[in-house]
């Protein structure tokens, strides 16, 4: 049987490929874009930057036919092998790293930068979902939901070190999944709560936040139906907490912080005031998200067209052939590309949240979600970092920015649980 | 519910960045946004000067290429700055300065750091750009004089001033404007239009390309050239006279208004003025405040006109109907003032108009102007009518040339005398001086060359002007197309012609008359005083000269004013003479008088009042 026909009767879904197909070659032509200089033909070198990427989505789509080649319940079953053999990864690169911009996050392979965090996030799931997926574990109790937790939070333990915080915000992202599988929602809205009494306080002070609290939950008091019963010393230690974090929130962010902290935080929170320290600011670590933002806002509706970006041209954005992708996409494409790309990757995720759902399998239904989470996290936090919503966290947009750990990674996780999903029907072939 | 919550929050993630990007992105397309993109930069193209020409095309100035270092201070990048100042020739002291200037200007605008520098300066620096971020080579037209002389006239160029660049519009920092002179008063029609090159550049600000080949680049256009109404060996030739002297010469076209040269003296080459040197030249020029070079005397000093203000007196008193030419005045070598006696060297005896020009007599002057006053009931009334006289002829008053400086002399009116002694306290007495031209009156040089041009003339005047043509046209501004009329009749100009022209047969200046060629003069010498330690004390007389030549088709109109020269019949009326026979004739047969006045240098004149010592003034020898 062909392969085509082994693909046609495993039943991959096309809508899921054909998304992933256009972000891979608009990541390519705006790679290719801001990284060609005015000099080169429109021949493909392998040793310039688009070249590389153009063999980085070839290797990627040979390693995607393997995954269709291997049996689905090996995913399953050395999904704990797998996961630990990363773990070992990123613990080798404590010695043995090889250090890029101030990360040691690769081993150097010569012609190829192994990135052994992007490998770690396609294990992680895998053995998230097995053992969550294992009949044995209730994640309702207690010790169940802290081994999970474990499970993510060891290779994010591993990564920030490097550093890699982004990468460990990935790995906390895969919480998700625990929510979806019966966590108690009380600790994401507790976690809510925190962040957004931590931001509060940066930009309100804590007097006026605690005044805020005090007088919401008054008025909450007051007109909350009669029906519902509030444990008077519950509320009490709640307050009481929230009063001490303010001050703590406070305390940290201005005695223990430094000043590069602070200004991060300024720059997110819009905090400062004064002009002379805001230009500041904007010429330092404020200068990529000025410059993206600026990019992106002179693409206009319909861009300058491909090739015709003048702060592409001139690289005035930082970056911008990697994490900062999006800026270029902006500047040529205009609003129909950004807002493309955006419809793109929220009807990729849906999709993949719907044949998630569909699934029979408890694993393979954990292990969508883990891709939904990793991909959604680093999509969104790409684009808000580039538009200037969130603090700059340096991470990939996936399938569009280069990087070769990062194209083949991406796209394994992916095509292994469109696998999964594609033999959903056939578990016991 | 659990299903739902990675749902909505993906959707709401993509309904934020939406709104987001929209907030970003949905704004009109402004096609002169590019202008303010920092990846794309426009550089201006200077347009080269309009060259100067003068009244026979002869090339006066013309351009040199100059090459300005730039300095972008917030994207400078030296690691060794010694090697730096060493390729551009400055030294460390220097470039931290010029450095924190630029600073102060804009931290991101470009300003000169180094101004002109050589070729070979540039070449070397070219060479080595790379290695030093924030600085680029600005190319810049230089002024290259093809004469030595004229500097008042043509005037220099240097940099816009703070004070330029907020009041005149069009103007960039860095760029050169006219400060006085030709270049000053006709800076817009010879600086042309400046151009415009937008190039890419990236974010270390070097330039990657043109932005969209060059699509909304504008070409500079050229400054028009000048033909200005000087006459290049005449104005060398002038100045070349006034060598060791202080003064001015002034010759103008009486048919015209052209002014022909226009000397001060002491002058300076205008190449002083351009390169490097510039600003250090200019100091010590600007700073010599004895000799005063940069100081246009031919436009500014405002000193007695002296005996030849006798002419328009007369003038006055023959249109008054109150002298007739040929009546006469025993001249006992002097004449009264009440009961002083004021002495006249025309020799004494019986003096007709012609004889009192020709040997400038004292005593027959202050008749006529007594006889001016006496025609009128009041004194209020006869001077009204004399002042009227007086500036008819251009005098009292700025002449409205069209060069950027000027004085406007002075003819007292019943206003200053009565200012002076009080309403109706004076008379004809308190004033007689101004008979002969000392006293009150205050003419500048030009306005002295333009009253001699209205006597060429018989009677009006054309404004004096520089300019000739601009590119091919003519000038056509009827402010100097159209004649000016004095208030004498053209009858009453005749006698004193006559007069004038005896100056040259067997008056004053006799000595200095040109074979074959009719001339008209007069000489005259000017009293003046100065303060030395608070006491006034008078100086060697300024020597004083007008005149015209031909006669009969005057083709130049001359003064010319030697500061403590002594008599008008030597320096000035030597260097009117030879003036205008070498307008004239293009050569000189009067050697020996050529001689003498380039070898007569007045500096120990100028040294005594500064000698601090007594001094005798009005030598007889020279």
């Amino acid at each position: 049987m062909s392969m085509l026909g082994k693909l046609r009767k495993k039943r991959v879904d096309g809508l899921s490929i054909l998304l992933y197909l256009s972000l891979v070659t608009i990541g390519w032509l705006n790679i290719y874009s801001s990284t060609v200089s005015e000099s080169e033909t429109f021949l493909v070198d392998f040793s310039s930057i688009y070249g590389k990427q153009l063999f980085f989505i070839g290797f990627s789509l040979v390693a995607i036919l393997l995954i269709f080649l291997i049996d689905t319940k090996l995913f399953e079953r050395f999904s704990a092998l797998f996961y630990l053999g990363t773990l070992v990864l990123l613990l080798g690169l404590f010695p043995f790293g090889k250090t890029i911009a101030g990360a040691t996050s690769w081993y150097g392979l010569g012609f190829f930068n192994l990135q052994p965090s992007e490998l770690a996030k396609i294990a992680t799931a895998l053995a998230l979902a097995k053992y969550l997926s294992d009949i044995q574990t209730d994640i309702k109790n207690t010790t169940h939901a802290a081994i999970a937790l474990c499970i993510l939070g060891l290779p994010a333990l591993l990564v920030i070190p490097q550093p890699d915080p982004g990468s460990a915000l990935v790995f906390f992202a895969l919480g998700f999944v625990l929510f979806r599988e019966g966590l108690s929602l009380k600790i994401l809205w507790i976690g809510i709560g925190v962040l957004c009494l931590f931001i509060s306080v940066l930009k309100w002070g804590t007097t006026w936040t605690i005044a805020g609290l005090f007088s919401t939950t008054s008025l909450y008091m007051v007109f909350k139906p009669k029906r519902i019963k509030i444990s008077f010393s519950k509320l009490g230690l709640g307050l009481l907490f929230s009063v001490l974090l303010s001050y703590s929130v406070s305390f940290v962010f201005h005695e223990v912080f430094e000043q590069r902290h602070r200004d991060r935080f300024s720059l997110w929170l819009s905090l400062e005031k004064d002009p002379d320290a805001i230009e500041k600011i904007r010429r330092s670590i404020g200068y990529n998200t000025y410059q993206s933002k600026a990019a992106i806002a002179s693409g206009g509706l319909f861009g300058k067209g491909f090739l015709e970006g003048t702060r592409t041209k001139g690289d005035f954005v930082p970056e911008q052939h990697t994490d900062y992708i999006f800026s270029t996409l902006g500047e040529e494409w205009g609003f129909m590309g950004t807002a493309g790309v955006v419809l793109i990757f929220t009807a990729l995720l849906l999709r993949l949240l719907y044949l998630s759902e569909r699934q029979t399998h408890a694993f393979n239904r954990m292990y969508g979600y883990g891709v939904v989470a990793i991909l959604g996290i680093h999509y969104m936090i790409n684009i808000g970092m580039v538009l200037g919503l969130l603090p700059t966290i340096g991470i990939p947009l996936p399938f569009l920015s280069y990087g070769g750990s990062g194209m083949i990674c991406f796209s394994l996780l992916l095509f292994i649980f469109l696998k999964l999903d594609g033999n959903r029907l056939s578990e016991w072939d | 519910m659990r299903k739902l919550l990675l749902f909505s929050i993906v959707v709401l993630a993509a309904l934020g960045f939406l709104i987001k990007l929209a907030s970003l992105q949905f704004k009109g397309e402004d096609p002169e946004a590019f202008k303010s993109d920092p990846a794309v930069s426009g550089q201006l193209i200077y347009p080269s000067r309009g060259y100067i020409y003068d009244r026979n095309m002869e090339l006066l100035v013309a351009n040199q290429a100059a090459y300005d270092l730039m300095v972008v201070p917030r994207e400078v990048k030296i690691k060794d700055t010694l090697a730096f100042c060493k390729l551009v020739k400055i030294d460390l002291e220097t470039f931290k300065k010029e450095l924190e200037r630029a600073k102060n200007y804009s931290p991101r605008l470009p300003s000169v750091l180094v101004s002109k520098i050589s070729k070979e300066t540039f070449a070397a620096f070219q060479e080595k750009m790379r290695k030093y971020e924030g600085f680029y080579i600005q190319k810049q037209n230089l002024r290259d004089y093809k004469t030595h002389a004229g500097a008042n006239v043509l005037g220099y160029i240097s940099e816009v001033n703070p004070w330029e660049l907020k009041n005149y519009p069009g103007y960039v920092p860095g760029e050169l404007i006219g400060k006085t002179g030709v270049e000053k008063q006709y800076d817009a029609l010879i600086r042309g239009k400046k151009g415009i090159k937008y190039v890419q550049k990236d974010r270390f600000n070097r330039v990657i390309g043109p932005y969209k080949e060059g699509a909304f680049d504008e070409l500079p256009t050229a400054g028009s050239p000048l033909q200005i109404t000087i006459d290049k060996h005449l104005q060398e030739y002038g100045e070349k006279l006034m060598e060791g002297k202080r003064g001015a010469i002034v010759a103008i076209e009486p048919q015209s208004g052209e002014i022909l040269a226009m000397v001060t003296g002491p002058n300076y080459d205008p190449a002083l003025l351009i390169g490097r040197e510039r600003s250090k030249n200019y100091t010590q020029l600007y700073y010599d405040s004895i000799a005063k070079p940069t100081w246009d005397r031919s436009l500014l000093a405002q000193p007695s006109p002296g005996s030849p203000f006798k002419l328009i007196n007369g003038l006055a008193a023959l249109e008054e109907g109150v002298l007739d030419p040929k009546e006469t005045v025993y001249c006992n070598n002097g004449y009264y003032v009440g009961k002083d006696k004021k002495g006249c060297h025309c020799g004494g005896g019986i003096r007709d108009l012609k004889s009192a020009i020709a040997l400038s007599c004292n005593a027959y002057f202050v008749q006529v102007f007594k006889k001016i006053f006496g025609k009128f009931p009041t004194s209020d009334e006869g001077m009204d009518t004399w002042v009227a006289h007086m500036k008819s002829f251009g005098l009292g008053d700025f002449l409205g040339t069209d060069l950027p400086t000027g004085a406007p002399g002075r003819i007292p009116d019943k206003f200053f005398y009565d200012r002076y002694y009080g309403d109706n306290r004076w008379g004809p007495t308190y004033f007689i001086s101004n008979a002969i031209g000392q006293g009150e009156v205050a003419t500048t040089p030009i306005q002295l060359a333009n009253m001699t041009a209205v006597i060429a003339n018989r009677g009006h005047y054309y404004r004096p002007h520089i300019l000739k043509k601009v590119g091919d046209l003519a000038l056509k501004d009827s402010l100097y197309k159209t004649p000016v009329y004095s208030s004498i009749s053209a009858s009453h100009f005749e006698p004193v012609i006559q007069g004038m022209e005896e100056v040259y047969e067997t008056g004053t200046a006799k000595h200095l008359k040109v074979k074959g060629l009719s001339m008209a003069g007069k000489t005259g010498t000017g009293e003046n005083y100065t303060r030395i330690n608070g006491e006034r004390k008078q100086l060697t007389d300024h020597s004083i000269f007008v005149g015209f030549a031909p006669v009969e088709a005057p083709k130049i109109a001359i003064s010319v004013y030697v500061e403590h020269g002594y008599y008008g019949s030597r320096y000035a009326g030597y260097i009117a003479s030879l003036m205008m026979e070498k307008y004239l004739r293009g050569n000189i047969s009067k050697t020996q008088i050529e001689k003498k006045i380039l070898e007569s240098s007045l500096e120990k004149e100028y040294a005594k009042p500064l000698s601090g010592t007594n001094f005798k003034i009005n030598e007889y020898a020279w």
